[in-house]
């Protein structure tokens, strides 16, 4: 159960409008249905009381919008910012992506988001309304009289599972109580993917990526991705193909959009919740994280605002690109 | 869309010999933008170039391929063709078919194959190059001499002269090197430190030289015109500028047994040292490893004796930072050790000795004051035996040994027999050599009155063993002309060992970037050409560091190199590379990533006003390359994830091109 | 080279400096090494791109190896020490997403070493052969 109301955050988004501190509220607008929330710009207390909502589906994090937005409006902008979605608010001030006057965060605990597609494993499809209940979640269906009573912490999205931080990084103003950073199992699928042979790894991947449809929905919503050209629809990248051709496309484009985010991806795991094929994406960006907390210390991108990520850093010491795979053969 | 030409050198018969020029010619006239192709024997000569030009003229090329040598080699020389046709220098591309192709392959099929494919991937990338200006940078106008023998001394002398500062530094405690070992020189006899310590003191009092003695380089960053250097000043425990060199404490040290390494360990020195009487500079050093004050704090004595208050025990390595524009490598070389060439004894009985050894031996200022007495028991040695090219021309099988000739040795030993014959006529004289090269001014006539006036015997053979028996030496030895076997009991032998390359030549190379052969010898940037240039910029040789040689041929090197360095340090500004990194603003996100691996901190952020596709402006922090700053190395380009930085004249594009080329 | 009659493609990005010297020092000795090798030459081994990696073994490469100078010993003082992080991590992804981890290599190659750029394309290339066609990575539209 979210700890801070859906009231709190209007009446604290309505005041900051009104007192002049902020010229517009980047919050989350419900969809047809209440598991479809979506990102709106608010401007006036009417579109807020009417239109914004906070539950257990607000999972988009809002700090790539600032990127645009902040260029767009003249006055300050206020952002509610999940313990997750600070990492990626720092991890953009890094990158002076945006101008930080210009934007007024509060921070706002989190209980872990739902993952829609395991509510309907549970409850079918057909779902009309789904209401927070505590610890639960009420679905209704059209096709049962009752609602479902669903467990929150059965259908957590995996990213929340093994959330990694329930402290805010970045923030001008606290709601509710802050939360301390979690010691997660997050690299154990990483883990035992590399405890498989090659060809289990490759099939694993060969599965998986083949899914693809290069909607690029991934490369879209990553904060880290906030590139004014990205090289995918560059031509003169060499790598600025669209459709998925063949089996080695997508592998190329995965491969090269988790490296070009390797020492600046904060693990918010935006990429597989966007995902429309369900391709556990944040298992390429955790490998990166982990080799890099392996090969060269521990790293957690935007836990401060300022640092030097690995990948534009070394020191004389490093292992060899050959020890890596030594390494980890005399650990297995 | 380019117009290329493509020319395809022979190479005379080292590219043709394994690469079918006209199938290569004929392969690439069909590429993409190809509009001329064709071959010929050696396109960097007059007319080679000439063929270009015209073409360049006739075809109006917009680029041009040259199938030939290394880059390395005449990129440079191309690069001033095309231009001399009116033709951006850096629309030239090399493929290199010799080095990476018909050398290293024998297969004429196979070698032509690969010809093909990589006179392919350079036009593709040709096809992709754009005309580039290059920038200036300024020079440092003082030049760094690294050793200092008669090569680095001679280098450094005449860039003195010449007006421009230089600095010697030298890891010995004195200049001089093995020039001041040596007792007469060939093929005059004139005593070598007749002739070296006047130069010496010419350096000393120069006011434009600056020793380093007991110095070594440990750091060397920059480039031509701008290399910045760490010189590591050994605490030699002696106030330098205090010191008088008056000899006092090397007189009343109590440690006398320190093998004396100016004589080769054949006699003995104190703790604290002066190397020799005529040491530049002349100030005395204490050998920590020796010195009972300096090991465990007791005695002191030096500093008692010490009027003048030189002694510091307490000195620490110093590390002094200094910019220069050109580097001399003037580190000479030794003799090889003769661990692996136990059959002539030499760790058997005293009296083998190398030739170095000898010169010590017979010079007035050596540890037997000139007289040649044996090193076992100082009696005078009635039959000498000289056995030539120890080490010298061995066979690679062997794994012994160098299979270069050390070029110095007949000469040396002609001398050492001469002298011998001159000053103890009753002395009995063998030279064994395999072949007697004399080719110098005067030599073969130097080497024949040995023979002919002084009664040298030289007999053409090897010396198979040397055994010590009581107190001569049997040196069993065959006489190749005669086919007979012979067997001379000797008093003294003495080993003409091969030299190689200093040992601080190798991690000199690698800070310095320079290349070094197999015997890690420096390579030149051209073996002919430019014998005293390495392939490095701003990076010099003089003296035996680049191959062996005699007094004579140092010298004119030492005096190459300093014309190399002065006509670098006279020019003001030195055009640079354009090959350098540079940001596309429009995709530039401001990130700093390639701010933060530039290694030169070539690059700043500026704020700046951008018109957006929906008509707004927004004012966006982008990243700006500074030209002169910037070396190319390209690390900002991966850096980048935008891709906004891209390197000129290896552009992204550029390089997928070639892949794409070669992956055909 | 053919091992068990396959002959392999590999693309070798060699720095201007110390590698490609190398190379040619390799050629000056005239030490042999496969003609499957092709080289190409960058200003430091930092300027290979991972996409360059990718690109190679996309249009059919079956080796990639990257020299440069020996680590400390780069002509830009430290170009090496991101390639070595920069390919440690590439190569390591793509032994995770199951390539064989033996067609890539980074090796460092001076320029005074001829013999080891020989003996190193010799044995990349016969371990290379090995493995066969790289048919993990390759896209099949650029194969003529």
């Amino acid at each position: 159960m979210q700890t801070v109301t859906r009231e709190q955050l209007i009446n604290k988004a309505v005041a900051l409008l009104a007192d002049g501190t902020v010229k517009c509220v980047l919050g989350w607008k419900k969809g047809e249905f209440d598991y479809d929330v979506t990102p709106a710009v608010f401007e006036t207390e009417e579109e807020i009381r009417a239109d914004f909502v906070w539950n257990d589906f607000c999972g988009a994090n809002f700090s790539k919008y600032l990127v645009a937005k902040t260029r767009q409006f003249d006055g300050k902008i206020l952002v509610f910012l999940k313990p997750c979605d600070t990492y990626s608010f720092n991890q953009l001030l890094t990158e002076h992506r945006f101008d930080r006057d210009k934007v007024y965060a509060v921070g706002i605990p989190c209980a872990g988001m739902a993952d829609i597609s395991k509510i309907k494993e549970i409850c079918g499809d057909g779902i009309s309304s789904i209401e927070a209940d505590g610890d639960y979640l009420s679905v209704t269906t059209i096709y049962d009289d009752q609602p479902i009573k669903v467990e929150i912490k059965e259908v957590l999205a995996e990213r929340c599972l093994n959330c990694k931080s329930k402290k805010h990084v970045a923030y001008d103003e606290l709601l509710g109580e802050e939360g301390d950073v979690i010691d997660s199992n997050r690299f154990d699928e990483v883990a035992q993917l590399e405890a498989m042979t090659p060809d289990e790894r490759f099939a694993f991947w060969q599965k998986e990526l083949s899914r693809c449809i290069r909607c690029n929905a991934c490369r879209d919503v990553c904060p880290a991705c906030t590139c004014e050209k990205c090289v995918f629809d560059n031509p003169n990248s060499g790598v600025e193909n669209k459709s998925p051709a063949n089996s080695f496309e997508e592998k190329m484009f995965h491969i090269i959009r988790a490296f070009h985010v390797a020492g600046r991806c904060t693990d918010c795991g935006e990429c597989s919740r966007v995902c429309p094929q369900h391709i556990p994406l944040h298992l390429l960006n955790r490998k990166f994280i982990k080799d890099i907390n392996e090969f060269y210390g521990e790293y957690q991108a935007g836990a401060q605002e300022g640092s030097r990520a690995p990948v534009v850093d070394y020191t004389t010491e490093d292992l060899e690109p050959g020890e890596v795979f030594d390494r980890r053969d005399t650990n297995a | 869309m380019q117009r290329i030409g493509v020319f395809v050198c022979w190479c005379g018969s080292n590219i043709a010999g394994t690469v079918d020029v006209h199938a290569v010619a004929e392969a690439l006239k069909s590429e993409p933008g190809v509009v001329f192709s064709t071959d010929y024997q050696y396109m960097c000569s007059q007319a080679g170039q000439d063929i270009i030009k015209n073409a360049i003229a006739e075809h109006k090329l917009t680029g041009i391929v040259v199938c030939s040598c290394s880059p390395r080699m005449h990129e440079a020389t191309f690069r001033k063709t095309a231009a001399a046709a009116g033709l951006n220098p850096y629309m030239v591309e090399i493929a290199n078919i010799r080095e990476q192709c018909s050398w290293v392959h024998k297969d004429m099929a196979i070698g032509t194959e690969k010809a093909i494919i990589l006179g392919k991937a350079a036009v593709a990338k040709v096809n992709l190059n754009a005309p580039l200006t290059p920038g200036q940078t300024p020079v440092t106008k003082r030049a760094l001499v690294i050793g200092g023998g008669i090569a680095g001394i001679q280098t450094a002398l005449d860039i003195a002269d010449a007006g421009f500062p230089v600095d010697i530094v030298e890891k010995k405690p004195t200049i001089g090197g093995k020039m001041s070992q040596l007792d007469k020189t060939f093929p005059t006899l004139d005593c070598a430190a007749c002739i070296l310590t006047p130069k010496m003191v010419d350096v000393a009092q120069h006011e434009n030289i600056r020793i380093f003695s007991y110095s070594e380089v440990t750091d060397v960053k920059g480039f031509v015109g701008n290399f910045d250097v760490t010189i590591k000043k050994n605490a030699r425990y002696v106030k330098e500028d205090v010191c008088t060199g008056c000899g006092l404490c090397t007189e009343k040290c109590p440690m006398k047994k320190v093998p004396n390494e100016f004589n080769l360990g054949m006699d003995n020195r104190r703790a604290v040292y002066i190397p020799f009487a005529q040491a530049v500079p002349k100030v005395a050093t204490i050998d920590p490893n020796a010195c009972n004050m300096i090991k465990n704090g007791k005695c002191g004595l030096c500093a008692k004796v010490c009027t003048v208050g030189a002694i510091d025990y307490t000195q620490k390595d110093e590390f002094i930072q200094e910019k220069y524009g050109a580097i001399v490598v003037a580190t000479g070389f030794n003799p090889i050790s003769m661990d692996k060439f136990d059959e002539f004894a030499y760790s058997q009985s005293k009296d083998v000795i190398t030739s170095l050894e000898f010169e010590r031996l017979t010079n007035a200022a050596g540890p037997t004051a000139g007289k040649l007495l044996r090193p076992s028991d100082g009696k005078h040695p009635r039959t000498i035996v000289f056995v030539q090219c120890v080490g010298s021309r061995c066979d690679a099988k062997a794994e012994k040994g160098k299979e270069y000739c050390s070029k110095i040795c007949c000469m040396y030993t002609a001398k050492h027999a001469m002298l011998v014959r001159d000053k103890y006529p009753d002395t009995e004289v063998y030279v064994f050599y395999i072949d007697v090269r004399t080719p110098g001014k005067n030599f073969d006539e130097f080497y024949r009155r040995a023979v002919e006036e002084y009664g040298v015997h030289y007999v053409k053979g090897m010396v198979g063993k040397v055994v010590p028996e009581g107190d001569v030496l049997k040196v069993q030895a065959s006489d190749l002309l005669s086919n007979k076997q012979l067997h001379i009991d000797a008093d003294l032998v003495v080993l003409a060992a091969a030299i190689e390359p200093d040992k601080s030549a190798r991690p000199l190379a690698t800070m310095l970037t320079a290349s070094m052969d197999t015997n890690d010898f420096f390579t030149e940037a051209h073996p002919k050409l430019r014998p005293v240039e390495s392939p490095t910029a701003g990076v010099f040789l003089s003296g035996a560091c680049q191959g062996p040689k005699d007094i004579p041929e140092t010298v004119s090197q030492a005096g190459a190199a300093a014309s190399k360095v002065i006509g670098l340090l006279a020019k003001d500004k030195l055009t640079g590379n354009p090959c350098i990194a540079h940001s596309d603003e429009l995709m530039c996100n401001g990130c700093s990533a390639c701010e933060k691996v530039c290694p030169y901190g070539a690059i700043t952020y500026v704020d700046k006003e951008f018109r957006m596709p929906d008509r707004t402006t927004v004012i966006r922090r982008v990243a700006s390359v500074n030209p002169a700053v910037c070396q190319g190395c390209g690390a900002c380009t991966v850096a980048c994830p935008s891709g906004a930085m891209d390197l000129r004249g290896f552009s992204s594009q550029q390089i997928m091109a070639e892949v794409d080329a070669i992956c055909k | 080279m053919q091992v068990n009659g396959y002959k392999p493609l590999i693309v070798a990005f060699c720095c201007n400096w110390c590698s490609y010297a190398g190379a040619d020092l390799a050629g000056n000795n005239r030490l042999n090494y496969p003609a499957d090798v092709k080289i190409i030459r960058v200003p430091c081994s930092c300027r290979v791109n991972p996409m360059f990696v990718l690109r190679a073994f996309q249009r059919g490469a079956d080796g990639v190896i990257i020299c440069g100078c020996h680590p400390g010993d780069c002509h830009y003082t430290s170009g090496n020490y991101y390639t070595r992080r920069r390919m440690a991590l590439l190569f390591s992804m793509l032994d995770y997403l199951g390539i064989e981890r033996e067609r890539t290599r980074v090796e460092w190659v001076s320029a005074a070493e001829g013999a080891k750029f020989a003996a190193t394309m010799n044995e990349f290339t016969e371990t290379v052969a090995a493995l066969g066609e790289n048919k993990r990575l390759e896209d099949l539209r650029c194969k003529q």
